[in-house]
């Protein structure tokens, strides 16, 4: 009989199939996961979890028989006797076949790990090339592990790699053990023969001097666990949001930016292990407020775009440098600005947002009757496209619809070749 | 067998070295008062992790990859993280040596019920009864499944995962028309199938004459003399066992694409005996493990505790709910295995006069084990309820029977467990196993080969219950993709009527490419 011990092999053998079963299943996952992060808050849109997924495409066909007159044998009798007649309905005497049976179930239940969830959700989009920036700037060092050196300071000894090379050592060179010393003693000591009492003692005095030549740990032996220093990547973001909460923004006009918005937050996180979000909403003055008054509080007031860009500036001159943070920032507006603003709006943009911001994306939310075509453009866009034809960077889209938000999302983010990167 | 009172464990924790003390134990009473004869053994140890792996891909250790396995396993992993199932406490595979999975997660006593189970009870039914040696080939499985895995493997490489993919799905859904009944067995031997492969090469070679060309032919065959009966002969029809059939036959195969359909009808074939003998398999390894178990409580060798925790888990494999039970599923195979391997032992160890009446050939027979050993080699679960459920078993478990004909206005009681009910009751249970019942009888009766290359089906239709409609769709469009051409099935009644017939057109060549 052979036992073996399994446990130790590679796991989750059956991951390849899992792979091929949500490659195979993609679209119909990816959709899922649209539907399921739909109902979600934004901070917990990231998390995996129960996706259903309609079986069709998935099945496995069988040749299967259905209806027809049944035999059955089945234990538990009670009261029966030969001859009755059960009625059809209700559970006595085994179910008859019902209509629709062996349509099998609707959906398909599941479990998506958290990477999976977001590697869907985010399938084929990455960030703008921007990090470029960033990187000429100084940046924070940490030390990292890179082997064993000769010397170092005693703080950084690896005794277990010391040890490991001293008992090499010892053994390459016959050090004599401990044991066979004290046993050469003991036989020393019992002996009575002379001669032997002297073949004895010179063997010994020839071990214990041997012993001596060859130290138990030698300097040779230490090793010192070295450390390289390795440049920091900036790995926290902040992210604005920006938005006009004027009596013209209307539920459904917030309800879509609190969709990208969202999108924004999950893409983020994948890239950054800190991701701070900032609200700023603003009427005809700007304030900094927690989520639910941003999306659910109310207000009223005209519309000044240069106010919340203010705040914004504001903030990142009080709490996040540029040196440490990545500043992605995203507004969305019905386009509504008064006309007198659009001077100090562009300014306070190209000089002193866009120069700190990874990214600035501009959306412009509007009623679901029209689509995005039918939108005239509002003052503020056609402001943005001005200084867009100028080379500010920054990206803007409209969006009417619940439904286009993750298009326009994926446009935004789209993988890019050079030349659209160029364009854009 | 001296008492030895020595306790193989204490408590609910194992080490290696139990394990191997516990098998050695089993070992002696399953060999030396059983008289078992096994395949070596092999244990392995595995997380739950890897029970769930090794569940997905239907109890084998290397299989190869398929997204339905995928599925599989999501679906079975969710069930499992709700908590709503439960692992099953080990797999056995058949083979040689047998291999038997324990999960780490089990208790010593667990493990020593597994050991005496799988290891033993298991293990000597497949070793023995007649089904299993006439189809199965447990020394070459391990082989062809690890050539299968790479062959398919190497045919993604090769022509696309896309390829190969739809070849399986189509392969997957004809599975269970991939049987052969009836003949002997085929060797599952790697080094056969390269040499195999390679004759015949070397005979197309060597076979090759171009003054065969020259050779003036014959008187041209009408189409009388090519008669419908002789191309049915020529093409081996009727054949039940359609991706044989494709195999051989489908005009517009790949080679690898045939290689693929055969792996795949092996493996069906290899599964064949485990659909046959439910009852039986369980039933012997239940009736072997408490066999083990009592006899090592009564050594001494297991503490009064660790006996009560096996009673424990032993009565909850052993339970069959009533059919008005929540719980009830049909029978238990467990449950229904063991009580009549235990009923045979007293029968043959202390039969009652009904008894004798029954089973005049082994009532009073005296050797249990002799009369059990016989049983499980020769027979499979049709055979063996036939011939030894007892009326005293269906008192016991007060089995009825119930005819439901859709046209009548309720649903009749036929037979309960009385005089007159006894052999009706047996009859229909019995027939309830038989393969030949629960898979729908298809098969290729005819191909048009003068007109328009269409393959034809029939499906023989027995007491009314006909073809799921969605699904049939489905599999005949895999079947079609293979065949490349247009396949009809119809679904004839016993007299000879039509009842419906399904038309079905290829794909386009993507599956044939």
């Amino acid at each position: 009989m052979y036992i073996v011990d399994r446990r130790l092999n590679p796991g989750s053998k059956s991951l390849e199939n899992r792979q091929r079963f949500l490659r195979r299943a993609k679209a119909l996952v990816q959709g899922a996961v649209k539907k399921t992060s739909q109902e979600r808050d934004i901070k917990d849109v990231l998390e995996g979890g129960e996706v259903a997924i309609p079986l069709d495409g998935m099945t496995e066909p069988r040749f299967r028989r259905e209806g027809g007159t049944r035999d059955m044998v089945l234990p538990g009798n009670k009261k029966f006797v030969e001859g009755d007649v059960l009625p059809r309905s209700g559970q006595s005497g085994g179910s008859p076949s019902e209509p629709g049976e062996g349509e099998g179930e609707d959906a398909f239940r599941f479990v998506l790990s958290r990477d999976e969830f977001v590697d869907l959700f985010l399938d084929d989009l990455e960030l703008p090339d921007l990090a470029k920036r960033r990187l000429t700037e100084a940046e924070s060092v940490s030390l990292q592990r890179a082997g064993y050196t000769t010397s170092g300071s005693p703080a950084n000894i690896s005794i277990s790699r010391t040890v490991q090379l001293a008992l090499a050592r010892r053994v390459a060179l016959r050090r004599p053990r401990r044991e066979t010393i004290a046993e050469l003693e003991a036989a020393l000591a019992e002996c009575t023969d002379e001669d032997r009492r002297a073949v004895l003692a010179a063997e010994l005095e020839a071990l214990m001097a041997k012993a001596k030549r060859i130290p138990f740990i030698d300097p040779l032996d230490i090793r010192f666990r070295r450390f390289e220093s390795v440049p920091k990547p900036v790995a926290q973001a902040v992210m604005f949001c920006l938005m006009d909460v004027s009596g013209s923004m209307s539920e459904h006009m917030k309800d879509l930016a609190k969709r990208f918005y969202m999108l924004l937050y999950v893409f983020l996180t994948r890239r950054y292990r800190h991701v701070e979000i900032v609200f700023i909403r603003h009427t005809d003055r700007a304030e900094e407020v927690d989520e639910n008054t941003f999306f659910h509080g109310p207000a009223s007031g005209g519309t000044l775009v240069s106010s919340a860009l203010a705040a914004m500036s504001e903030i990142v001159r009080a709490r996040f440098s540029p040196a440490d943070w990545n500043i992605y920032a995203a507004q969305a507006s019905d386009g509504d600005n008064s006309y007198a603003d659009s001077e100090l709006t562009s300014r306070l943009l190209t000089d002193m947002i866009l120069p700190v911001t990874q990214f600035f994306a501009y959306l412009e939310v509007g009623d679901t009757s029209g689509g995005p075509f039918d939108m005239p453009d509002s003052s503020l866009w056609s402001l943005y496209q001005r200084l867009q034809a100028e080379g500010a960077p920054l990206s803007m889209r409209k969006v009417s619809d619940r439904s286009e938000i993750f298009p326009v999302f994926k446009d935004l983010f789209h993988r890019r070749t050079k030349q659209e990167k160029v364009a854009s | 067998m001296t008492a030895t009172g020595e306790r193989l464990f204490e408590g609910a924790d194992w080490d290696f070295q139990a394990l191997q003390r516990i098998h050695d134990a089993c070992e002696e009473v399953a060999l030396g008062e059983l008289g078992l004869d096994v395949y070596p053994n092999q244990i392995e140890v595995i997380t739950a992790e890897q029970m769930l792996d090794a569940y997905s891909s239907v109890g084998m250790p290397l299989f190869y990859k398929h997204w339905s396995f995928g599925k599989q396993f999501a679906h079975q992993e969710t069930f499992y993280r709700k908590g709503l199932m439960g692992l099953a406490y080990e797999i056995v595979i058949n083979s040689s040596p047998c291999i038997s999975y324990l999960m780490e997660e089990n208790t010593a006593t667990m493990q020593t019920l597994v050991i005496a189970h799988a290891a033993f009870g298991h293990n000597h039914f497949f070793k023995n009864n007649y089904l299993f040696k006439q189809w199965t080939d447990a020394d070459g499985i391990l082989d062809y499944l690890d050539f299968a895995k790479n062959y398919i493997a190497q045919c993604e490489e090769r022509h696309g995962r896309l390829a190969v993919e739809v070849t399986l799905d189509a392969a997957h859904a004809l599975m269970s028309h991939g049987i052969d009944r009836y003949p002997g067995k085929k060797k599952l031997d790697l080094r056969a199938e390269e040499k195999r492969a390679g004759d015949r090469r070397q005979h197309e070679e060597s076979a090759f004459n171009d003054l065969w060309r020259t050779v003036p032919a014959g008187k041209v065959k009408t189409r009388s003399v090519l008669s419908a009966e002789r191309r049915r002969t020529l093409l081996g029809l009727p054949q039940e066992n359609i991706l044989y059939f494709l195999e051989k036959t489908a005009p517009r195969l790949q080679p690898w694409q045939r290689e693929i359909l055969r792996i795949v009808r092996h493996i069906a074939q290899y599964f064949y005996p485990q659909s046959q003998t439910k009852v039986m398999n369980e039933g012997t390894a239940t009736y072997v493990h408490y066999r083990i178990m009592s006899r090592l409580h009564e050594q001494g060798r297991l503490s009064d505790g660790n006996f009560l925790e096996f009673l424990q888990s032993h009565t909850n494999v052993v339970f069959q709910p009533s059919f008005d039970d929540q719980r009830f599923s049909g029978f238990n195979p467990y449950a229904l295995g063991f009580a009549m391997m235990q009923d045979i032992e007293r029968i043959v160890t202390k039969p009652d006069e009904e008894d004798r009446q029954w089973f005049p050939d082994i009532a009073g027979k005296g050797d249990a084990m002799a009369v059990l050993r016989d049983v499980w080699a020769n027979y499979r679960d049709e055979s063996f309820i036939s011939q030894f459920l007892s009326p005293r078993l269906m008192r016991h478990f007060r089995m009825f029977h119930l005819h439901d004909d859709p046209t009548e206005a309720g649903i009749l009681v036929d037979a309960i467990h009385n005089e007159r009910g006894y052999r009706g009751i047996r009859r229909e249970l019995a027939r309830q196993y038989d393969v030949g019942y629960i898979d729908p009888n298809i098969e290729v009766v005819d191909v048009d080969l003068a007109g328009d290359r269409r393959l034809m089906l029939r499906h023989a239709v027995v007491k009314g219950a006909q073809l799921q409609e969605t699904d049939t769709k489905r599999v005949l469009q895999h079947l079609a993709d293979l065949w490349t051409y247009d396949v009809s099935l119809v679904e004839v009644d016993t007299s000879g009527n039509v009842l419906k017939e399904y038309v079905v057109s290829p794909r386009g060549v993507s599956a044939a490419a």
